[in-house]
């Protein structure tokens, strides 16, 4: 069985499809916040714990794998014995960037099932790619909101619960379009809605975690790295634009 | 009226002309909606927190830009960078759009223009600082008279 962490029950306690004990503090959702903004870090962890999570919150990427038991120091892989269950990143930060603690969790086999999102002032499509492919979750532009939390808490707990597929696929679709359908819409200066403020790769079929090889989970069908054209976020705006 | 409708009526006025006046954005509204009684300080923290950065960051911005053997735009722009990330997460919408002004003139590698950005980015903050002083005041006040704070939407 593969380790999840804090989210190995819910695997479990899936008969009927929604057993949620009465009281979860015990299962409640552990979320490690990495924000090198004194004020980022504030805002996260209200939005954080306002959605019923756990928080421990770091100001850089080192500090986060320290925290994880990852750092260089040891040279084991540790245990999730914190059990962490979601990583939430800024992606500009001195010294390690969040890409780069992604790649370092997703490298760790004990930690590579953590599900890490990345959090960004920059609404850069490359960027964005970058990360999916390289197994983020999902990637939030800043400013955070309520909404945008307790969307990626529903959908990383989601994702371990087997059976629910069409129905998180049809959702995950419709959070992508909208999303990037606003992004059109902001082109304009402001007073404008709010541009996408999150973006989920596009569905796989099984929501199975990550395998060691770890196919990317977008719409490029090449494996290898894809070219403008064939990225996932791309070839999804391509889409609506027609 | 009594007092405490008089207060919350003002208080409803003052916040709408603030959001008509670009001085706070819906980010602001969210902010708001997330203190409780659990966290009835939130707001009041976090702008605190956000003014200390931008005396911080401000100050960083100034050193920089007066350096005579050759201004470190990089330098500069990361500041205005940082400023620019905290005032959106806190809904300071004029200090955030003054910031994007700045990120440009960085850009340009000009110095009077960055000179002039960072006279805009202090007015605004300092504006700002005034007009969210008396919108805690005016909480204050409901409270102290026994009434609740408006939602405004």
């Amino acid at each position: 069985m593969a380790m999840n962490g804090g989210v190995t029950w819910r695997r479990t306690e899936k008969i009927d499809g929604f057993n949620f004990s009465p009281t979860d503090t015990a299962e409640e959702v552990h979320v490690l916040a990495v924000d090198d903004s004194l004020v980022d870090r504030k805002v996260i962890e209200r939005l954080l714990r306002i959605s019923s999570c756990k928080v421990t919150a770091v100001d850089s990427g080192i500090r986060a794998l320290q925290f994880l038991g990852l750092d260089e120091e040891k040279n084991n892989d540790g245990f999730n014995d914190l059990k962490v269950d979601l990583i939430i990143t800024d992606y500009c930060m001195p010294g390690m960037t969040g890409y780069e603690l992604l790649k370092k969790v997703k490298e760790s086999s004990v930690f590579r099932e953590i599900p890490v999102v990345i959090m960004s002032s920059e609404n850069v499509l490359a960027r964005i790619d970058r990360c999916l492919e390289e197994g983020a979750e999902a990637f939030i532009v800043k400013p955070v909101k309520l909404s945008d939390v307790k969307r990626i808490k529903d959908y990383t707990t989601r994702e371990f619960r087997a059976g629910e597929g069409e129905e998180k696929e049809r959702s995950r679709k419709g959070i992508n379009k909208r999303k990037l359908r606003d992004s059109f819409d902001d082109l304009s200066p402001s007073p404008s809605p709010s541009p996408p403020s999150i973006l989920f790769p596009s569905p796989s079929p099984s929501p199975t975690p990550p395998q060691s090889q770890s196919p990317s989970p977008s719409l490029a069908s090449a494996p290898s790295s894809p070219s403008p054209l064939d990225s996932p976020t791309r070839r999804l705006k391509m889409t609506i634009s027609e | 009226m009594n007092i405490v409708n008089q207060l919350q009526r003002q208080f409803i006025d003052f916040s709408t002309s603030l959001h008509r006046e670009g001085f706070v954005d819906d980010q602001f509204t969210q902010l708001q909606k997330l203190q409780d009684e659990n966290s009835p300080d939130f707001v009041v923290e976090v702008v605190s927190l956000f003014f200390e950065d931008c005396e911080k960051l401000i100050n960083n911005m100034a050193r920089a830009l007066e350096q005579t053997q050759g201004v470190d735009f990089k330098q500069v722009d990361a500041s205005v960078h940082q400023l620019k990330g905290s005032s959106s997460s806190i809904g300071a919408m004029r200090v955030k759009n003054a910031c994007i002004a700045f990120r440009s003139f960085c850009e340009a590698q000009n110095r009077e223009g960055c000179l002039r950005c960072l006279q805009q980015v202090t007015h605004e903050y300092s504006l700002l600082k005034n007009k969210l002083q008396t919108l805690f005041t005016l909480e204050q006040q409901i409270l102290a008279a026994g009434g609740s704070i408006p939602v405004v939407d």
